[in-house]
């Protein structure tokens, strides 16, 4: 095209640096992924494989033709895609209210719909067994009801546990995607449809969903891979009866200390995520188009008309009903006495009282070991933040070089083919591969990090960066390239483009994103568990450290640091969404 | 775009990449002999499972008698912290590993990831803690895995807590228990190699085929057992496979001050399986001497007699006296269901195998 343009022309030159430095910049996560992920990975598989003096190809093939862990990998495939299914049938009405409705308490309704995301398994299912448990508030009331002496259900250590559970957990996963791209569609649209005569599912199925896709697959992407690699939901809900390759992968690496079959099966699992992001990207990649995106603002209104209002109430008592009462009886258990387990019935008011939280600002016994709670909420916001920052640091460029797509540059769009899979690989890895892969990978100086509190955010970091990518991307792609060539003629180079148009446009995307790492930090519990320092405990951290020892002071410090970690995750989401970079003026 | 952007493009990329691959094949093959040469510091590193507690003051008398100062590593459960160890083979992150446990032992051994020391505190440690004769693993600790029972169910129903495992198996006590799987806890497999210990290796499945027809509920760790299914802490199951030392606790972890624990351990013979916790020197420790002296402070009485109320586990050494707590609502069993560490060793994969086939499937 280009080609009689003179090499020392100005703007060529120019934009020729321009164009370096942006490699430059993409090269950045790239580089990242390289030295803290690959690099980790493949000496803990050399690792593994050379101690046990196999190649990698036994345990890979004892894995693959035994009968017990071709079932383990059906099942981890069935239930991720059954709760996917369920998770977005759910999602996809709650997405529609928050994006086109404003009400009161919105925002903090939202912020609440995060809060199941970072709460450790062992909390959320002592949650659920207080609402659905045989000694459930339900099964009691429905017993007292129906003037039953039995339970009328039992959830625990079944399939509808598992299905139930993630869908609690990852439910805001599709409202803050779906919800945040559809609150910016164009709301005349669907309204055009209707006026042309269409029913209202008509207009939908029509016209909202297939606008919608880039963001809805991508939700089911990332709920998709988080059921798949599913551990602790499995382990404390689902009960012996069902195990994932993750649960497989943590009992085989600790139990039997056997890292060749963990290692095998480690990779058997990244396939898997490599393959389910392959074909993810085959079909985004179809239904990527841009956009003429709006200001949420615009699309919004009032809840008007009676059957709206319906509507909406029904799908707000539900989400209600699933996400905030489980944290809501999370609550009342933590300042609630002891013993009301046993015999009351429910009339007995029990006594309230803050003596959990009270205590856990002592240091009865002088441990060494002792955390305060202040403590474990500084080291947790500050890996949040590092985790936030740097993950957005990557995933700008990465989200960037990605969404360079229908574009000119040909050959970034090959590069960009061939990362973007590869991208996701650190959200399908098994925590304690990824645990044990940095602590031997980075064993000696210069890079002695075996010690060091920034493994930590590092590992949070790896969990984080494709979600940010996930979140960034579909706004980024609906771009129209128009704007990039408004710009262009007007006299911005691509980095004035980036700041001036393309994250004016995304802002919203970005504080998603920032979101996101922020709570994946805050909760990750497998990783951590490995590599922190006991000096630098996480909340979750010192959640385990009260559960993991009998008596009833315990577990009611358990559920006083959950109530805490909760309201510290809440703070923190409206925090970020406040800090929001700057919503899009008028177009 | 043009094409000599682009050419300029591929040579940049190639550049990087070989850049990159570079920087990761030094970092990946730096040679295992650069590590630095042993120099006695004055700080000692401890690795230790997650379960490890100490008194602050406990912990400076040590500091204060050498001069040193120690760190502690945590790194996860017992399996977790022993494969961190493995991995790090010859490279360790500590001088000294704690909380290798027996049904570990001769797994541990095997690797060869610690050195011999003949403690002089070894003397006051009775011979049957003592199960490596090498002295690689020294005993610290001991903790009985015992079925624990909800006092107040059992007076309710005017019921007898059961006195042998055989009980278990009859109806009176059907659907009341709740158990660990062994494949995933470490009482859970406590419990599993005690009907082992009972029934031998060749019948403990029919003892479990009885178990399963009784209604035993299982699940996969402690705390769901505990906290969940457990009727003291509201669930449904009055007798469940915890420690002997979990009545004292339930004292100490009052949340109101009470004086009797509202359970109780079965520690008739036989029905308790003995778990012993063990420290060792690791092979290419950079401070051996300061390690040794930390094994004879972990088995001194300072130390020994700060355990039970940290950790909630047994002192080896009998000179150490037991906090009150313990004198007053701890049974210790009179006959543990014993098997041997090495037979342990051997089969372990299997018999866990075999079990999850029976019971599960």
């Amino acid at each position: 095209m280009d080609e009689r343009r003179s090499p020392l022309n100005r703007t060529a030159f120019g934009s020729r640096i321009l164009q370096g430095g942006s490699i430059i910049l993409w090269m950045l996560p790239l580089f990242f992924l390289l030295l803290f992920y690959f690099y980790p990975l493949g000496k803990i598989s050399l690792l593994a494989f050379l101690q046990s003096q196999q190649t990698a190809g036994t345990p890979i093939l004892e894995a693959i033709r035994s009968n017990y862990f071709l079932r383990v990998i059906g099942f981890t495939f069935g239930q991720a895609l059954l709760s996917t299914i369920l998770t977005l049938a759910a999602g996809l009405p709650a997405a529609y209210i928050f994006a086109r409705y404003q009400f009161r308490g919105k925002t903090f309704l939202r912020s609440l719909t995060g809060i199941p995301f970072v709460l450790p398994t062992l909390v959320v299912a002592a949650a659920f067994n207080a609402l659905l448990g045989t000694r459930g508030w339900l099964n009691i009331f429905l017993m007292s009801a129906l003037g039953l002496t039995h339970p009328v259900f039992s959830l625990t250590n079944s399939l509808g546990a598992i299905l139930i559970a993630h869908v609690f957990y990852n439910l805001t996963i599709v409202i803050r995607l779906v919800g945040d791209y559809w609150s910016r569609l164009d709301s005349r649209l669907p309204q055009v449809a209707r006026v042309l005569g269409a029913t209202s599912w008509q207009a939908f199925w029509k016209v909202t969903f297939p606008l919608l896709r880039p963001a809805f697959l991508a939700a089911a992407l990332l709920v998709m891979i988080f059921d798949f690699t599913s551990f602790g939901v499995i382990l404390v809900l689902g009960g012996p009866r069902f195990a994932t390759l993750e649960v497989e992968i943590y009992y085989q690496a600790t139990g039997l200390l056997n890292m060749p079959m963990a290692m095998a099966l480690s990779l058997i699992q990244l396939c898997c995520t490599l393959a389910m992001t392959i074909l993810y990207s085959r079909l985004s990649a179809r239904v990527a188009q841009p956009l003429n995106l709006k200001p949420a603002l615009q699309n919004q209104r009032k809840i008007l008309h009676p059957h709206e209002r319906m509507v909406a109430f029904l799908i707000i008592t539900a989400l209600i009903a699933f996400q905030v009462l489980p944290l809501f009886g999370l609550m009342l258990r933590s300042i609630t006495h002891a013993g009301l387990e046993r015999g009351q019935t429910i009339s007995t008011i029990p006594s309230l009282s803050l003596a959990y939280y009270r205590e856990l600002f002592i240091n009865r016994r002088a441990s060494l070991f002792y955390i305060p709670p202040s403590r474990a909420i500084v080291v947790s916001l500050s890996y949040a933040l590092t985790t936030v920052i740097l993950s957005i640091l990557l995933g700008l460029p990465a989200a960037w070089l990605l969404s360079q797509h229908q574009r000119s540059r040909r050959m970034i769009h090959k590069v960009a083919r061939f990362v973007e899979p590869i991208l996701m690989l650190p959200l399908g890895t098994s925590a304690v591969t990824m645990g044990l892969g940095l602590l031997v990978a980075f064993d000696r100086p210069p890079l002695d990090l075996r010690a060091s509190p920034i493994l930590v955010p590092l590992a949070h970091t790896l969990v984080a960066f494709p979600f940010v990518v996930r979140s960034l991307l579909p706004a980024w792609r609906s771009i129209r390239p128009q704007l990039h060539r408004a710009a262009a003629v007007l006299g911005a180079n691509n980095l004035q483009t980036i700041l001036r148009v393309d994250l004016p446009l995304i802002g919203r995307a970005v504080a998603v994103a920032a979101v996101f790492a922020f709570s994946i930090s805050l909760g990750e519990f497998g990783a951590t568990a490995l590599l922190a320092r006991p000096e630098f405990p996480t909340i979750p951290i010192a959640i385990y450290r009260y559960l993991s020892q009998p008596g009833e002071m315990n577990y009611g410090q358990a559920l006083a640091l959950s109530v805490i970690l909760m309201l510290v995750t809440a703070f923190g989401m409206i925090a970020i969404e406040r800090l929001r970079v700057g919503e899009i003026g008028e177009f | 775009m043009n094409k000599y952007i682009s050419q300029k493009f591929v040579k940049y990329l190639a550049n990087l990449l070989a850049l990159i691959t570079l920087t990761s094949m030094i970092l990946a093959c730096t040679p295992q002999v650069s590590a630095p040469t042993p120099t006695e510091s004055k700080i000692l590193t401890v690795m230790t499972h997650d379960s490890f507690a100490a008194t602050e003051s406990v912990i400076k008398k040590f500091e204060d008698q050498t001069g040193a100062t120690v760190k502690f590593i945590k790194a996860g459960d017992t399996g977790s912290a022993l494969n961190k160890a493995i991995l790090a083979k010859g490279n360790p992150i500590a001088d000294v590993f704690y909380g290798v446990d027996n049904t570990f032992l001769s797994r541990a051994l095997q690797e060869g990831i610690f050195q011999p020391y003949d403690s002089p505190m070894l003397k006051d440690i009775p011979a049957p803690f003592q199960l490596d004769a090498q002295k690689r693993l020294l005993p610290v600790d001991y903790g009985d895995v015992c079925l624990n029972y909800d006092k107040a169910y059992f007076s309710e129903h005017q019921l007898q807590p059961p006195k042998s495992l055989d009980d278990l198996t009859a109806a009176a006590y059907k659907s009341l228990l709740v158990v660990e799987n062994p494949a995933l806890s470490s009482p859970g497999l406590a419990f599993l190699l005690t009907t082992i210990s009972v029934y031998g290796s060749d019948h403990y499945l029919d003892f479990w085929k009885k178990l399963v027809s009784n209604d035993v509920k299982i699940v996969n760790d402690w705390e769901t057992a505990y906290y969940t299914e457990f009727s003291t802490h509201g669930g449904t199951r009055p007798i469940v496979v915890s420690y002997n030392s979990s009545p004292p606790a339930e004292v100490v972890f009052a949340e109101t001050p009470i004086s009797e624990p509202p359970t109780a351990a079965i520690t008739a013979n036989r029905t308790c399986f003995r778990q012993i916790e063990f420290v060792g020197i690791l092979l290419g420790a950079k401070n051996v001497h300061l390690a040794q002296k930390w094994i004879d402070f972990m088995l001194g009485v300072d130390f020994q007699s700060d355990m039970p109320l940290q950790m909630f586990v047994f002192p080896v050494n009998p000179n150490a006296p037991l906090p009150e707590q313990f004198q007053k609502f701890v049974v210790i069993p009179e006959e543990t269901a014993q098997v041997d560490a090495n037979l342990i060793g051997q089969n372990r994969d299997k018999w866990i195998q075999e079990w999850t086939n029976a019971v599960l499937h």
